[in-house]
């Protein structure tokens, strides 16, 4: 396969210094500028949401322009300290983590109050690098385990808070990580066909009742038109609304008039799809595609396997969050709280995801140009 | 041929191995996993744009529609609450149409004009407008929150008028809890109440959802999820100012079930009655399984008020008066059992081999533990001279008990009595129900710090010191002596009533662990010495005229200590410094079919007082001797509904 190392145009020389790529830089600014100008009208035109936003989205980048510096080798020298870590961090908060909303996933360190889980969302891709880095690829056996093993433990313990949605970023992380590794098909094959054969005799002959009937609500949340179903119901009627063209900025009805529940956070592709219909949908998700293959490209032109897998699983994240959260909010996919990432109102993984490009941005940034 | 070439190249992966990793192959590898994901998430970013284009083109006029003119609410229809009876049908609660007021938000353009608009009209008052806004924060703006309750005829009048001008504001006929029966049997029943914060946190938010009572206690709280049924819902079609123009689809709601107590309300009505003027409690057992006749404390409340939230002030009365008229006695009431404990220990002193029932003490009125000068009195000056065991429960010679107590021990004590269910609670199906205390050496270490003394062993004998018991403890304990160790766990729940096709569930007895004693014969003596309380002993004057055989045991509890010497003087006390009055009894000796205790606070003597209304209550119950007429409080007193005159605001 024929393949060009020397992509680095002379415009963009002053980038190059400081360790950003152009294209991902773009299509990142894109996307956040767009958030907050849908955040304006999604959060009632009020200017200290949208600059509260702001604020959070301008320390993202600092991190990104930050971590961008740090050459990759520290990266993967820290690697199992991280994840060491952030296990030993998830464990204290099962023990003495503060309850929230019913979930147990906050440590009170007397200043600030942080999610351990959000380590182990770059913790568990970077263990995962660091493993195989040095294994012979495609993996054996042992290793396979080994793998599946380091994303296993941190996926039951974030499960167990109970956390899905962040359990399923990290456990789609390091499935990602052991895919590019180069998990063989006939394993994959078989695993699915064995999970696939499993499922319904679980459901026939270990699950309750009452278990089942969780499980078939959160499949399908409008038999439950009361409580979970009512917010995909507003969610779709908000979305349909918006047509082709869309009811215009500032101008739908389901997110102004509250009936949009969550419309400025884990809802707020519906508001935009109300005010921008088909079209900016379609924007949105060209854009977001145009950020992961760029991601994919730069994971691609690695120097090494460390950074290769890193850069991959780190792009899966992100794809991750986009596809069910827009999912979700469509109606497609069950409810998981997983934000849109760069669009959502709100912090914590906002900031985590920019770590994650800087990271990236650092592997490929590095790397020493070889000639042929 | 193949099988040559891959012998072939076998040596070559070998070495690779070796040597180490080969970063091209692997580059190559990742390029084209890389490449396969890019595919699939092309695939998955293009199945959620066909989602959009699914809703936004496909779907685009239904939802237009939902979004703009019409809209699809949902509204919640709470269930009918189950009604309650005594065992014999009479009606103890039931359920009566009311109106109140309420505003759904989302229609509401300016809620502080509109709750002004009100305030002209009806009267409101501040609390009634802050329970209102704190609702309406926390509730989604489609569901209706309640303003007012309990609209007068005169006030819906007035609302109606203009109500068409008021979008968003709703007349809504609902049903409240009424007690016809008013005070009557109000601690076993209990009430209902407005669902409170900590409530509202703990409750199915899907299952509330419309209602806004619960039970609070009785009868109403431990069988909630009985009488209150299943919430349904309907899907309605509104127009764009929010009434509702037609129901699309119904999913009706499940109707409580209807119960029916274990409680005879005339029965219920003698005791009460007959404890008029102490406080107190009286507690009749059906000692064949453990379904409770009467369950009485005395003073009574109204719980009418307190269904739509009782005002401040009366609250107040009721919670501060040192009567404790809330205060359910028989479950939560623990007094010292005092003598009625006597018949328990001498059972007990049987069965660990202490003493037989021929062994004698000499009585002389004191008793003296040896090395200290400390007189334990008997409460008889001069003493019973010599008695044996049916001597010392028939007079209830308090120095045959001190001397058993010593010769048992405070553990082993401990450790019979329990099986009589002393010290814990009986597992009775109402709310609350205390323990008492059943003292040991490891209880008074953990409670107080202290060792345990050898006169603790003595008061503990005769049912004082630490020793504590509910009312209903020591019907409990009676109804299994008088089965002789066989329990049934106390429950008021008669039956289960399915409100349309009536048809009845009949419940169960449920046993509990029996009392073992070591030799069946042991029950005689006990049993006879409570015979001979009735018939000549300390209760010999409620025997008079019996027309069947009592078996009971008095009991006088002290409420203060006298001093060495001093001699107790019912005249010279004041009301709160007089003794207890307690009696248990079962009834008849031959086949028991009831089983009853009671306790008449600062009653003085259990034989004067306690004694003579237990027998009110065995007349009535097993010659079916009612007093009063049917009419007279077993009736519906249909002309006194329990609403407006008793909240005119309906305000908290």
């Amino acid at each position: 396969m024929e393949r060009n190392d020397m992509d680095q145009p002379d415009d963009s020389r002053f980038l190059n210094l400081i360790h950003l790529d152009l294209p991902l830089l773009v299509g990142l600014l894109a996307v956040s500028g767009l958030g907050l100008v849908v955040l304006y009208s999604a959060g009632q035109q009020r200017l200290d949401l949208v600059i509260g936003q702001a604020i959070r989205l301008g320390l993202g980048f600092t991190v990104m322009l930050t971590l961008a510096q740090l050459p990759p080798r520290y990266f993967r020298f820290w690697s199992p300290w991280i994840y060491l870590a952030g296990i030993l961090l998830l464990l204290a908060v099962m023990v003495v983590g503060d309850i929230s909303k019913g979930a147990q996933r906050w440590l009170d360190l007397g200043i600030v109050r942080f999610q351990p889980s959000e380590i182990m969302k770059l913790a568990a891709p970077m263990m995962m690098a660091w493993f195989f880095a040095e294994k012979l690829l495609p993996p054996r056996w042992p290793h396979l385990l080994g793998g599946a093993l380091i994303t296993a433990i941190p996926f039951v313990l974030i499960a167990e808070q109970p956390d899905l949605g962040t359990a399923l970023v990290v456990g789609c992380a390091g499935g990602s990580a052991l895919f590019l590794a180069g998990l063989s098909w006939w394993l994959m094959g078989g695993l699915a066909v064995t999970l696939g054969a499993a499922i319904p005799l679980f459901w026939t002959f270990v699950m309750h009742d009452y278990q089942r009937q969780r499980v078939l609500t959160f499949l399908d949340p409008e038999s439950d038109p009361l409580g979970a179903g009512y917010h995909i119901i507003q969610s779709k009627i908000a979305i349909g609304s918006g047509g082709i063209y869309g009811k215009g900025w500032l101008n739908g009805t389901q997110s102004h008039l509250d009936f949009l529940p969550e419309g400025s956070t884990d809802f707020i592709f519906a508001a935009f799809s109300e005010e921008f219909g088909l079209v900016g949908g379609c924007l949105l998700l060209t854009l977001y595609f145009f950020i992961i293959a760029r991601s994919l490209y730069m994971a691609a032109y690695a120097p090494d396997t460390y950074g290769r897998l890193l850069a991959g699983s780190l792009t899966l994240i992100f794809f991750i969050y986009a596809f069910v959260n827009s999912g979700m909010v469509s109606g497609l996919l069950p409810v998981v709280g997983l934000p849109l990432p760069l669009f959502s109102y709100g912090g914590t993984s906002l900031v985590t995801i920019m770590a994650g490009f800087g990271i990236l941005m650092s592997i490929y940034s590095h790397r020493r140009p070889r000639s042929r | 041929m193949n099988l040559l070439l891959h012998r072939a190249k076998a040596p070559v992966d070998e070495l690779k191995i070796r040597v180490g990793k080969d970063n091209a192959a692997e580059s190559e590898l990742f390029f084209r996993r890389a490449l396969f994901i890019l595919l699939a998430i092309f695939l998955a970013l293009l199945a959620v744009a066909g989602r959009l284009a699914y809703l936004q083109v496909l779907n685009h006029d239904r939802f237009t529609t939902l979004a703009d003119s019409n809209r699809i609410r949902l509204q919640p229809l709470p269930p009918t609450r189950g009604f309650i009876f005594d065992r014999n049908g009479v009606l103890l609660a039931d359920n009566l149409a009311s109106y109140h007021l309420e505003i759904t938000r989302e229609q509401v353009k300016n809620l502080d004009q509109t709750l002004a608009e009100l305030r002209e009209r009806i009267t409101l008052t501040d609390a009634d407008l802050e329970r209102f806004r704190r609702l309406v924060r926390r509730g989604p703006p489609y569901n209706g929150v309640p303003l007012r309750f309990q609209l007068t005829d005169e006030e819906i009048a007035k609302l109606a008028i203009d109500l068409y001008r008021l979008p968003g504001v709703d007349i809504k006929a609902d049903l409240t809890r009424r007690y016809p029966l008013g005070t009557r049997a109000a601690h076993v029943i209990g009430y209902v109440g407005r669902i409170d914060e900590n409530e509202l946190r703990r409750l199915d938010p899907g299952q509330y959802s419309g209602s806004t009572h619960i039970g609070k206690t009785g009868v109403e709280q431990s069988y909630e999820d009985v009488l209150r049924g299943r919430t349904g819902w309907q899907q309605v079609e509104t127009n764009a100012e929010g009434r509702p123009l037609r129901v699309l689809s119904r999913t009706p709601p499940t109707p409580g079930q209807n119960i029916y107590l274990s409680i005879d309300i005339r029965l219920q009505a003698v005791a009460e009655k007959a404890l008029e003027g102490y406080n107190g409690a009286m507690v009749a057992i059906d000692p064949r399984n453990g379904e409770v006749l009467a369950l009485a404390s005395q003073p009574l409340y109204d719980p009418n008020p307190f269904v739509n939230g009782i005002d401040f002030a009366s609250y107040q009365k009721l919670n501060t008066s040192k009567d404790k008229p809330l205060l359910n006695r028989a479950l939560r009431g623990m007094y010292p059992p005092g003598s009625t404990i006597k018949p328990l220990m001498a059972l007990a002193g049987l069965d660990y081999g202490v003493v037989n029932r021929y062994s004698g003490v000499f009585c002389p009125g004191f008793y003296r533990l040896p090395g200290v000068d400390h007189k334990f009195r008997d409460w008889k000056r001069g003493g019973h001279g010599s008695v044996d065991m049916d001597r010392a429960i028939a007079q209830s010679c308090d120095v045959y008990f001190y001397d058993l107590a010593l010769n048992i021990g405070i553990d082993r004590t401990h450790d019979f009595l329990d099986q009589f269910s002393m010290g814990r609670p009986t597992g009775i199906d109402l709310p609350g129900e205390k323990g008492g205390v059943l003292p040991s050496q490891a209880w008074k270490r953990k409670s107080y710090k202290q060792n345990w003394f050898a006169g603790d062993t003595l008061s503990a004998g005769i049912g004082q010191g630490y020793f504590l018991a509910t009312p209903l403890q020591l019907a409990h304990a009676v109804a299994t002596l008088s089965q002789r160790g066989i329990r049934f766990l106390p429950r008021v729940l008669y039956a289960t009533e399915h409100p349309g096709t009536r048809e009845k569930t009949i419940e169960p007895p449920r046993s509990a662990p029996p009392v073992v004693v070591k030799n069946p014969r042991y029950w005689d003596p006990v049993i006879n010495g409570m015979i001979h309380v009735v018939e000549g002993g300390t209760a010999h004057r409620i025997g008079i005229g019996a027309k069947y055989r009592i078996a009971g045991k008095t009991g006088t509890a002290q409420v203060f200590t006298l001093g060495q010497g001093e001699k107790y003087n019912a005249k010279n006390l004041a009301k709160h410094l007089l003794d207890h009055a307690l009696f248990i009894a079962f009834a008849p000796i031959e086949e028991p079919r009831i089983a009853v205790a009671v306790i008449a606070e600062h009653g003085g003597g259990g034989s004067s007082t306690a004694a003579p209304l237990a027998r009110k209550l065995m007349d009535a119950w097993l010659l079916n001797k009612y007093e009063e007429s049917p009419a007279d409080g077993t009736d519906l007193p249909v002309d006194s509904p329990p609403t407006p005159e008793l909240s005119p605001h309906g305000a908290e």
